[in-house]
């Protein structure tokens, strides 16, 4: 079995789930995503056991562009990220009323499909396209099912869509001027192009708009808390759990290989740009009244520590970043679905209109807990990992990097148990608060035992990604 | 079998903190029996384990399998039960076990009874973890752990959201401690290539270089402040004192005999490192002696029975830390063990107190309750003696080889910790006299409702008393078991005595002993002859009222850290936030004008934007590739 067999599997499942009619499509959705789901771990034990589940062929000759998907352990462990939350996303808003649900589920799937595709492509251009088609439909399950008014909303989804879609001209232009050095779109001969010391520079910075913009890195974040804000809950939980990680997998991917000279040059910028957004996403995150807001302040500090893991250029910061993605994949997507259960009850997502739940509804007190743990990054839970590595990674270059990154457990404690005694502790709320139902715990559960689990025994994930991380630092050097 | 005895050790608890949590609704009062078996299965096994160890003088040790792997080494999930972790783990299931005990009957009727015990289970598990770690890091998941259990007893009845501000300041102000911890963690790895303890001493002991020797004092100075923050030191003790929102076994538990002296237990475990960064072990004796100090001159004036108890902690926190600053371990870790006794009694005996009087906690409305709870009473007394220094009960002993050791290396610090110990004597029977002695001061109806508590409290109490009179024995003068007993761990001692006990080691004890009997003189007459009680909020007035206050230290750290935060915030929020997006979108609103023109022209319609999207895709791929 090979890679595009997943691939095709999202692909129809986006469009068996249009053509299904309204009433079955979040069915059918979840049961391609299921599929997906277990075609990846498929893949993964294929390639733990030798196999190459890659697969290339030539689309068109003039200009050289092919299909080239590559299925190493870094690809396959963000192509797990998609596939294992892609059903948990779609599950989450079952029982929801959702109009035209057959195209929203569609949209769904065929953006799994994309950011999958973007995950494996090998081949700059496939994997722009990819990239592109990603953000489509997003924008419309954003601008269409959004919270607000429509005119209200459009304003904010434009300005995303605007904003990263323009950044991502610059990488098309980067590409295009690498080709025209290379003759090929190739992952691989672009990874052994020789590009001088400026070549590369200018190649780097024009990657990096893209990639900023998409992480975000501060200060290019401004599109993030007002997107998460009007996107509909499962929106939010696709851009902020897996969508953002786009733009970090590219860096390390693609960025970074292509570019070493440049990204050595430039990467004490880049590490201190990073660490401010950690520091300042956590203080913004404090005055935060907007329950979804809150948590994109929150994404912006993970992921400022993130980029910082991944511009150390070294494999103990790369690592971590990446183990950190997946980490951050599954912690927020429980947050935002933790901040849309409160909604489904209480119909509001100010947390100074909240209280008084946790003697409620103890069960769901419990996981929010154990979900704002793993945010803080608690020993235990999978977060630490990922902090740990990235950390440690920094604290090698530079122990001040690692002491102000490190903030993030001082500052993270701060904001979130801060939130979480707002809107969950205090007299018993007036209004009651139902605890969670079957559909609620299954997600909720399965999401704090990969949480736990991957705390406390991380070694699978860690070595099906190090091998293609050794690979990437060796062009580094 | 090594590894099935840790895993007994651990699982254990584990596995009680699961059950509780989950059918705990169901289990009733069951529930506090599993918990309180669960944990007396741990001291059974580390009774095991300790003679064994006693015996073949080797470790316990065992990996379970690789954690963290980084490029220059890997962290397994591995533990020690050596010498020091198996004295620890020997107290706190021991203590442990007895507070479990006594907690059955404390929170009887509690609506949470279940979710209690799941908790204090899962903090034992956690302080087991922290004190069997074979490498730092698995000391720093119990470490953390432990300050989460910490957490979620503090605010464990949460509708109060004082309560629950306590326990969110104790997790904030114990996380700036872990922060260096974990730096403390990176330098040592930068160093020595792992955070094993037994490789990190063997590098040390095979030889250092001066250049390391700076690096050492950044690692120990960072590990110090983790210390700081667990144990409540200067400058961060502010959260002990707001922690006795927990139920009182806890604090008895977690925030006076075990967690609290985690940061003692780590200096330990690493002082073959501490040993080399000696400017670090005079900030560690001067902040420890500064803090014994500083914290018995608030609990001089406190009213609340559980606050005084807690500053009493942070104090003689401090204490140890002197010791441990000159570089005598065992006596720091003796005294961690007799005032785990006695300070642990009396906390259960103010529970005590607290529960015959309903839950009132000020001193000035108790007294005369010495008539109502005997077996309260006196376990309470003994353990006060104990704590103020009364000659041969367990306190005098360890607190007397404190002072020796700082009379040896530093006069001054030995007259401040000479100070804070008469201050001890005074506020301890100064709680002693206002809550025991005199006539009742309470409401009739709390009068109607004294009584003492059942056996399943008093059997702790007594417990701890016998060990607060007997617990010096373990390192009576000249002859000192518990110096021989950790000589494998610790690699040079301040504190070997082997030699006859000297003239000045006498007249020392005589001096501690006349100090002894000013503090308790001078409560004597102002409590007992006198017969005066604390004025009332608003009458107390000057330096009585600094202290009454805690030196205002709380108000100022708002002042000068929380509120200032909260400004920026709100600055980035409105200011930053909006002048970023603007200047982003400087370029944007043009666009935006653009937009609104030609949305104007295409009906709003979205459709149109996407087509025109991929049209001009399409014109820019034919425009760079078959044009050119």
């Amino acid at each position: 079995m090979n890679v595009t067999i997943l691939l095709l599997t999202l692909l129809v499942g986006a469009i068996a789930t249009y053509i299904s009619g309204k009433k079955p499509a979040a069915k059918v959705a979840l049961l391609f995503g299921l599929v997906a789901f277990v075609e990846t771990i498929v893949l993964i034990c294929q390639h733990n056991a030798g196999t190459d589940a890659g697969y290339m062929t030539q689309w068109i000759s003039n200009p050289n562009i092919h299909i080239a998907l590559k299925a190493d352990g870094l690809a396959l462990a963000l192509t797990l990220l998609t596939t294992a939350l892609t059903p948990i996303i779609i599950f989450s808003s079952f029982g929801d009323h959702i109009e035209k649900s057959n195209i929203f589920y569609s949209l769904v799937m065929f953006m799994s499909f994309a950011m999958t595709g973007t995950f494996l492509a090998a081949d700059g251009l496939l994997y722009y396209v990819f990239w592109e088609l990603s953000l489509l439909p997003i924008y419309f399950i954003a601008l269409l099912w959004g919270n607000d008014t429509f005119e209200v909303r459009k304003k904010a989804i434009l300005k995303f869509f605007i904003y990263t879609f323009a950044g991502s001209l610059f990488m098309l232009v980067g590409f295009i001027y690498l080709y025209s050095k290379t003759g090929s779109f190739l992952l691989q001969d672009l990874y052994n192009a020789r590009l001088t010391g400026t070549e590369q520079y200018w190649v780097f910075l024009a990657f990096f708009l893209a990639y900023a913009i998409k992480i975000p890195v501060f200060p290019f974040h401004t599109w993030q808390a007002s997107t998460y804000e009007k996107a509909p809950t499962v929106g939010t939980m696709l851009l902020a759990g897996i969508m953002l990680k786009m733009g970090l997998y590219s860096v390390i991917r693609w960025q970074i290989p292509i570019t070493p000279i440049a990204a050595k040059e430039v990467m004490p910028t880049i590490l201190v740009l990073s660490i401010i957004g950690v520091v300042y996403g956590s203080i913004v995150a404090l005055k935060q009244a907007n329950i979804k807001r809150f948590f994109a302040y929150s994404s912006l500090a993970h992921v400022g520590l993130i980029a910082a893991g991944a511009y150390t250029l070294t494999l103990d910061g790369m690592k971590g970043a990446v183990l950190q993605m997946i980490a951050h994949g599954f912690v927020i997507v429980g947050l935002f679905f933790v901040g849309e259960i409160i909604y489904r009850r209480y119909q509001t997502r100010m947390i100074g209109e909240m209280g008084g739940i946790r003697q409620q509804a103890p069960k769901f007190a419990s996981i929010f807990m154990i979900l704002m743990f793993a945010s803080i990054g608690l020993p235990g839970t999978f977060s630490f990992i990922g902090e740990f590595n990235i950390l440690y990674g920094l604290s090698q270059i530079n122990l001040w990097y690692a002491v102000i990154g490190g903030t993030t457990l001082i500052f993270g404690a701060f904001y979130m148990l801060r939130m979480f005694q707002k809107a969950m502790l205090g007299e018993t709320n007036a209004k009651p608060f139902a605890d969670l139902n079957t559909k609620e715990s299954i997600i909720l559960g399965v999401l704090a035992i990969v949480i736990i689990f991957l705390g406390i025994y991380p070694k699978p994930l860690a070595d099906l990604i190090t091998p293609s991380l050794v690979e990437i630092v060796s062009y580094i050097k | 079998m090594d590894t099935n005895v840790i895993l007994l050790l651990l699982l254990v608890p584990l596995l009680g903190s699961l059950v509780n949590i989950f059918f705990g609704k169901k289990l009733g009062n069951g529930s506090g029996i599993i918990a309180t078996l669960a944990v007396l299965i741990s001291f059974i096994v580390t009774v095991v384990a300790f003679v064994q160890v006693n015996g073949t003088k080797t470790p316990i040790q065992g990996n379970l399998f690789e954690w963290i792997a980084v490029e220059k080494f890997s962290i397994s999930f591995g533990f020690l039960l050596d010498q020091l972790s198996l004295l620890w783990l020997l107290f706190v299931t021991g203590i442990g076990t007895l507070i479990h005990l006594y907690s059955t009957s404390y929170m009887k009727g509690d609506e949470n009874y279940g979710k209690y015990f799941g908790y204090l289970n899962l903090f034992i598990f956690f302080m087991i973890i922290l004190v069997a770690g074979s490498n730092l890091l698995i000391t720093f998941i119990g470490w953390e752990g432990v300050g989460l259990c910490s957490y979620l007893l503090i605010g464990f009845w949460h509708k109060n959201q004082d309560y629950n501000d306590a326990a969110k300041k104790a997790f904030i102000m114990n996380r700036i401690g872990d922060l260096g911890f974990l730096i403390g963690v990176f330098i040592l790895a930068f160093l020595f290539h792992s955070l094993d303890y037994m490789t990190i001493k063997t590098a040390l002991m095979s030889g250092t270089n001066h250049q390391i020797n700076t690096w050492i004092g950044c690692a120990a100075l960072a590990i110090f402040i983790g210390a700081i923050g667990k144990s409540a030191q200067i400058p961060l003790y502010t959260w002990l004192p707001d922690a006795m929102a927990g139920p009182t076994p806890v604090s008895a538990l977690i925030h006076a005999a075990t967690m609290v002296t985690a940061g003692i237990f780590l200096i330990t475990r690493l002082n073959f490192v501490f040993d080399l960064a000696p400017l670090v072990q005079d900030t560690i004796a001067i902040v420890g002696a500064f803090t014994a100090l500083f914290a018995a001159s608030i609990g001089l004036v406190q009213n609340d029975i559980k606050k005084v108890l807690a500053y009493s902690t942070v104090s003689q926190l401090g204490l140890m830390f002197m010791a441990i600053g000159f570089g005598a371990y065992e006596v720091a870790v003796f005294h961690v063990i007799t005032h785990a006794f006695f300070k642990a009694c009396l906390f259960l005996g103010s529970g005590s107190v607290i529960h015959a009087m309903g839950g009132e906690q000020d001193m000035r409305r108790m007294g005369g309750l010495d008539k109502y709870m005997k077996v309260t009473y006196i376990t309470f007394l003994i353990a006060t003696a104990a704590i103020s220094g009364f000659p041969f009960l367990s306190g005098f002993f360890s607190k007397d080889e404190i002072l020796m050791v700082a009379f040896e290396h530093n006069k001054a610090l030995y007259i401040i910790g000479s100070i804070a110990s008469i201050m001890t004597a005074f506020y301890m029977f100064r709680l002693v006299f206002l809550t025991f002695k005199k006539g009742f001061r309470g409401t009739q109806e709390q009068k109607n409702h004294l009584h003492e508590s059942p056996i399943s409290m008093t059997l702790p109490l007594i417990v701890l008393a016998v060990l607060s009179i007997f617990g010096g024995l373990i390192s009576w003068p000249g002859s000192s078991w518990l110096n021989q007993y950790l000589q494998p761990v610790i690699v040079k001692s301040a504190a070997n005595h082997p030699h006859a006990l000297g003239f000045e080691a006498y007249m020392l004890m005589g001096v501690a002993t006349v100090g002894f009997l000013i503090g308790l003189i001078w409560a004597f007459r102002k409590y007992i002859q006198k017969a005066q009680v604390p004025q009332e909020d608003d009458k107390i007035t000057g330096f009585h009222k600094v202290l009454y206050n805690k030196y205002y230290i709380d108000e100022i750290y708002d002042k000068l850290f929380v509120k200032p935060i909260y400004i920026i915030a709100t600055f980035f929020r409105d200011v930053v936030e909006v002048a970023l997006s603007g200047a982003v979108f400087g370029l944007g609103k043009i666009a935006d004008e653009l937009s609104l023109q030609g949305k104007k022209a295409q009906n709003g319609n979205i459709g149109l934007y996407l087509f025109a999207f991929v049209f001009g895709i399409c014109l820019l791929l034919y425009y760079l590739f078959i044009a050119r």
